[in-house]
Parts: structure tokens; sequence; C-alpha cells
């Protein structure tokens, strides 16, 4: 007879794992991928493919060669890395420029900090800002590709355009629906409120988040947007923009709730989603960008270990 | 439906022997009975190598407090006094007996008449719990007599009965409530008595409708017995937890059930305190659930204590050719055996065999921080918290996340998507924890 296994109990276990984890965040991302090569065409699929075979190309080849050791691309963590980081790229980003982000992302932010579970920033964001700031005439905020249906006529005649953002802090207007449908201006991903909705609906329908992050983050935002606008009308933007432009809903519901980078228990996801929530109105409204999750996010990512400190649950029997 | 405070999980709950009705597993020719089987200090031996004996005599005596009786489950010649393997592959000291008939000591009733009333006082019940050998039958094997000896200035609210059995897998208790519910209840009436309470709480989870429907119909011709039906949640049969759903008393953290004027046995101790007062009947046999997807025969028996496991297995269409675990006790919670030749003992419940592919554990990957450990743990621990500083060694850190609380119901363990061995780190932390108390008590 064989031997018989001896372990410790339990002796059974759920049948969530990493990779089904990552597998099920890569498909919430796929609505907006589809919005994405829907307005933006082609571009936008290989915008992201790139970004994808960047991302898990350098994942294998450091730890091919020089960490050598067990290959861990199958998990699916570098795939979402990759999308993550196309969807905060404009889709006529060189290609080259996307190896850059991908490289940083996945090497410095990633990598060496000993590979999925340990990095304290999302990897995603870190390649974002990097390219942001090194490249800011290739990816910055001001000139960005203007929608054109893939099927049907297009909006405008012209090739880019400011994103809503910059338009509404520029005082223009702008068609909130085509807002909630992704017709707008924006970084490849960021642009579809309804498929970002449906994608975080996935993910909290498969128990692969909770609500209290991208809860209390859009409520926060939300409160903070609407008092500054009530005492401002003119200087401040009204909050149902605030909450549909921009990378907020991106950023909420995808970027913000990254496991492995924001707090452990509920209690500090609430205050994490509070910070976030505050940072980037703060950031948008005083800043010198339109923009501020980016920044919003990696800031509470910061602080993380130290919200995790403060938050522990409350102990039976004491 | 009531249920604990916080945490659980749901495990597929696998209950393939509902429908096998109990069945006699026939005496054994030889049999290896412990001479201690119990929680606590050893018990002294009164037999000697050669000597007859007959089922239900006084073998090992119980000369501490924290200590319990053995009795014989056979009639016939005790060959050898040795040390023998148990299941968990430690050595113990052991009586190998050559079973010759089935003659119980004079005074024991065997027959299946129930009687119902009970005749002795508090203190006579308490010794006669004592004299008969009975132990928790929840797992723990705690003399169960102790329990009864409340420490002065301590009151009793509550009995409280853990008739949940939210381990997957078993059956045992279900099916004695479905069979020998009498029995139990008039065990409760004892117990009842013992403790001077005006009432009992039966907790039976909500999978087990006919077992709340049986016991509650029975209960109705006895006073202060009340069947409570609790979420089918695991660990809903943890004791703090249940008696937290049960009472709303949260039982402070290292401190007894009495604290918040409990008392805890299990259904099954129920029984064998009924047979031990009313019949005189030493706790000499238990229901066995032998499980499994691959077993052929999957069964409830009634086994007595000292019958090597193999031959169980063997009787049940025997091991399954891709076994890879065998496990005493529920998934959960119970213990890998190590050596089929061992005997079972008075508190195994159940024998699980799984097949090689169930016996792995998922792949391991980095911790995620998803925190579901967290979530699910009853006890508001983080486990991920203890299992980092145990990876790095830092027993005194341990310490301070609370390690000691953890009822290792392996909740965390069972649930973390990157399969870290998050209960194994705790139960090192612990024994850790332990050391570090003794050395400080020493100083």
């Amino acid at each position: 007879m064989a031997l018989l296994t001896v372990s410790g109990s339990p002796h059974v276990q759920s049948n969530q794992t990493t990779k089904k984890i990552m597998w099920t965040v890569i498909i919430a991302l796929l609505p907006a991928l589809l919005v994405s090569i829907y307005y933006f065409g082609f571009d936008a699929l290989v915008v992201t493919l790139a970004s994808v075979v960047f991302c898990v190309g350098f994942e294998w080849l450091i730890q091919k060669y020089i960490l050598k050791t067990k290959t861990t691309i199958s998990d699916g963590s570098a795939i979402i890395t990759g999308v993550l980081l196309a969807f905060n790229l404009p889709s006529n980003v060189p290609l080259w420029i996307v190896g850059i982000g991908a490289l940083v992302a996945i090497g410095v932010a990633k990598m060496s900090y000993g590979g999925l579970g340990k990095n304290p920033f999302n990897p995603a964001l870190v390649g974002r800002v990097f390219l942001f700031i090194s490249f800011p005439s290739k990816v910055a905020m001001s000139d960005w590709p203007i929608p054109k249906p893939m099927f049907g006529s297009s909006i405008t005649d012209a090739l880019s355009g400011p994103t809503p953002l910059l338009a509404l802090k520029n005082g223009e207007a702008v068609n909130l629906w085509n807002m909630f449908i992704g017709a707008t201006g924006g970084s490849l991903g960021e642009v579809s409120a309804i498929a970002l909705i449906i994608g975080g609906l996935i993910m909290l329908f498969r128990k692969v988040i909770t609500w209290h992050i991208p809860v209390s983050y859009l409520t926060t935002a939300g409160v903070f947007a609407l008092i500054l606008w009530l005492v401002d009308p003119s200087e401040f933007i009204h909050p149902t923009y605030q909450l549909l432009a921009g990378g907020m809903l991106l950023g909420a519901i995808f970027m913000a709730t990254d496991m492995v980078t924001s707090p452990i228990t509920y209690k500090g996801q609430l205050i994490f989603g509070f910070g976030c929530g505050v940072l980037t109105i703060v950031f948008r409204s005083f800043g010198p960008m339109p923009e501020g999750v980016s920044f919003a996010i990696l800031i509470m990512n910061a602080v993380t270990p130290l919200i995790d400190k403060i938050s522990s649950p409350k102990r039976f029997g004491y | 439906m009531k249920t604990f405070k916080k945490g659980g999980v749901h495990p597929q709950e696998n209950k393939l022997t509902n429908d096998s009705t109990i069945e006699v597993f026939p005496l054994p020719k030889q049999a290896v009975v412990f001479v201690s089987q119990h929680l606590g200090a050893p018990s002294t031996l009164v037999v000697q190598k050669g000597d007859k004996v007959k089922a239900g005599q006084l073998i090992a005596k119980a000369e501490q407090f924290i200590c319990a009786n053995t009795h014989s489950p056979y009639s016939g010649t005790i060959t050898k006094i040795d040390f023998a393997t148990d299941f968990t592959g430690y050595k113990k000291q052991a009586l190998y007996i050559d079973v010759d008939g089935d003659e119980w000591l004079e005074g024991i009733d065997t027959s299946t008449e129930i009687i119902r009333e009970i005749k002795l006082d508090s203190n006579q019940i308490i010794d006669k719990i004592k004299e008969m050998g009975v132990v928790g039958l929840g797992g723990a094997a705690f003399p169960t007599h102790i329990k009864y000896m409340l420490p002065q200035g301590k009151k009793a609210d509550y009995l409280i009965i853990n008739a949940v059995e939210c381990e997957p897998y078993l059956t045992s208790d279900y099916r004695l409530m479905k069979e020998k519910a009498e029995e139990c209840l008039i065990g409760i009436e004892i117990l009842k008595k013992a403790l001077n309470v005006e009432k009992a709480l039966v907790g039976v989870e909500s999978n087990k409708p006919e077992a709340i429907k049986n016991l509650t119909n029975l209960a109705k011709n006895y006073k202060g017995i009340e069947i409570v039906p609790l979420k089918t949640k695991y660990p809903q049969g943890a004791e703090k937890q249940l008696i937290y759903a049960l009472t709303k008393r949260e039982v402070p953290s290292g401190k007894l059930p009495i604290e918040v004027g409990c008392v805890v046995n299990n259904i099954g101790t129920t029984q064998a305190v009924y047979y031990a007062v009313q019949k005189n009947m030493p706790l000499v046999q238990n229901i066995l659930t032998l499980t499994g997807k691959n077993v052929k025969e999957r069964k409830n028996l009634l086994v007595r204590v000292g019958t090597p496991i193999q031959s169980v297995i063997d009787y049940c269409g025997g091991l399954p050719q891709d076994t890879g675990k065998v496990i005493s006790g529920g998934p959960m919670m119970g213990k890998a055996i190590s050596d089929l030749s061992a005997p079972t003992v008075k508190t195994t419940s159940a024998l699980l065999l799984m097949s090689e592919k169930e016996s792995l554990r998922k792949e391991e990957t980095n911790c995620l921080r998803c925190g579901k450990c967290i979530t699910v743990c009853p006890m508001g621990l983080e486990p991920i918290k203890i299992a980092q500083l145990a990876e790095n060694r830092l027993w005194e850190d341990t310490e301070k996340t609370y390690a000691m609380d953890c009822i290792e119901c392996g909740s965390c363990l069972y649930t973390c998507p990157a399969g870290r061995p998050l209960l194994d780190l705790i139960r090192v932390s612990k024994n850790h924890i332990g050391d570090l108390r003794r050395q400080r008590a020493q100083k």
C-alpha cells in the first residue's frame, strides 16, 4: 500500500485560488477594453496587447535570468498589470514608451520587491506615473485621441482634443451621456463608466473585491466635490462630472481595490477609500494638473501598512 | 436564525451517510485498549498481564484530579501490557486483549429498555459519571465529571448541548439524534440535575431538519429542554461560538464557559451519561461514521473502544485503491492517521478516507493580502499577521497578536486562495508561546 499523507488540519480547502482571482479580474477588465476598441479602434487593442506582452515578458525574463526562480507568469497577475497600464495610456502612445512603462511597472514596482503580493505600490500606477513624468509630451493630459466609433460617423473631425476633465477645468461644456458610455477623450480604459461598473460588479459578484474601497472612495470624493461645488460653482467642477470623468472609476474599481496594495481589514479599507477620495479631489481641484487619481492611490498605498496597524478587527472575548 | 458573531465558512457538507442506520460492529478477536484515553493526568493500571477481564470491568483508575477511569470493552484475557502506537503515531501504554465471548460485568444493564426515572441526586450523579469513565465525546476527551464540579462562587445558568455537528461528512450525532433521541434527552435531564439548572439549550444546525423535528417532539415530555436550530455555518460547534449563538454571551479570552454561566457537553456525551447513570454501563463504545467519496460501503457503526482501525475499514469494503489520507474525525479539525493498525479510542467519532487527489493541498503562492483569513476568523484574529511573524520566527510578537486565542478551527487555511499554511504556522507559534510562558513562570 502507498504511504498515507499525514498533515495538519484542515484537510479540505476552498476552490478559490490566486489564479482564479487574477483571471476574474482579467475578465472584469474586458468590457472596458471592448468599449475602448470600439471608440479608439485597433490602436487600443494594439497598445493593450503590447503592454500585456511587455509585462508578462519582463516578468518571465526577470524570474528566469535575474532571480533564477520558478516563473509565476501563469498566475495572470502580470497580465492585469499590462492591461491596467495600457488603460492608463492614450491609444496613440508609441509602443516603445509602453515598453518602458512595462519595465518600470514589472521590474521596479513589482519584481524588485519580491513579486506578486510583496509590492507596496500598484505596479501599473507606478509605470503610468513614471511615463507621465518622463514623457509628458507623449502621454500628457492635454492631447488625447478623440473617440471614433467603429460603426457610424465620428463625433468630430478632429483627431485629438482635450479630455472632459481638462475641458471642464477650462470651463467648457461636456456631454454627460457620452462620459457614461465612453464616447469621450481620455486614456484607453477610463472612458466608459458603464463598462467599468460592469467590471466592478463582476468582481463583486465573484467575491474578488468587496464594496468597501469603491464605495468609500467614490462617496468621499462625491461629498467632498459637492461641498466645494456648493461653495463656489464657478470655480469647482460639479460632483457628477468629478465621479464620471477621468480615472476616477477606473481607479476606484480596479486600482484602489488591488488587494496587494490596499489594507487587509474592512475597517482599513474604508479609511483607505476615504483617503483616496479626499486626495483625488484635492489634487484635481487645487493642483496644477486636471487628474489626481494615480497620485492619490499611490500615496494611500504608501500609508497602507500604517492603516493596517490601526485597523485590527475586534477580537472575540475581549 | 441564530448563529455566532463573526467569521465562519461553509465547506461542502458531504453528509454521505445521513441515511445509514447505526450498525453494530462485530467484536474483534484481538483488541488494543489504551490505558489513558482522556485529556489530563494518566490513569493508574489496576490489572495485570494474564488477568481475565469482563466487559465493563475497571482496568485503569483515575487517581488525580483531571483524570478518568478506563474500562475493558471486552471479556477476555490480557495477553500483553505494552506500548502501542496510537493513530497519530505516539506510543502509549496499552492492554492487548484476546477477546473471548461477550460477558459483561454483573450489575451492568445491557438491555435496550429505556429507564426514565432518575434516582440519584446531584453529587451521586457526578460520582457515577466519574466512576463510569465518561469523557467529552466532542473530540477533546475532557473528563466530563469535572465540568460539573463548579469552582467556588460560580453558578451555572444554562446547560448547553452541542448537537451542531458542523464538520462535513460526520453523521454519527445525526444518527444518534434520529435513533436514540430519548436516551440523549434523559442524559440531558441527568446533567441538568447534576448541574442544578432549569434550562438546557440544544443547538442543532439547520441542515438536520429531521433531527430537529425528532428531538423537538420528544422534548415536549421534558421540562426546560429547548431545541434551537442554528444556521449551517462552520465552526458553529466550537464551544465559544456555540455559547454565543445560543445565549449571546461572550466567553472572555482564556476563560472557561462557566465564566458566563454555561457548561457545554456534546450530544454524544449525553448518551454516554445516560448509560452510565441509568444502566451502570461505563463508556466502552461509541458511534463511528466511516465515510469518504470512494468508500464502497459507507456506514454508521457502533464500535467498541480498542477495535483496530484497519478492521473497521475492511468491514466497509476495504481501503480504496487510491486512498491518500485517512482522518480520524472530520476534514476541518480531524487528525490524519499515520498507522491504520492503531485502535479506536473513546472519542473516535469518524474515519474519513480521502483519495490521493483530495489529500493534496492546493498550490502555494505568495500571500495576496486579500484579507479573507481575517474575514473568516471566528475569533477576530488576523491569521496572516501571526503567520508572517511565525515565518520570521518572532515568537514573542506572535504572542502579542493573540495567537493563543486561536481555536484551530482551520477556517483561515480552508479559505486562503494563496494556499498559505496559516493554521500550521499558528500552531507552531502557540507551541513556542507555551514554551516562553513556561520559561517566564520558572524565573
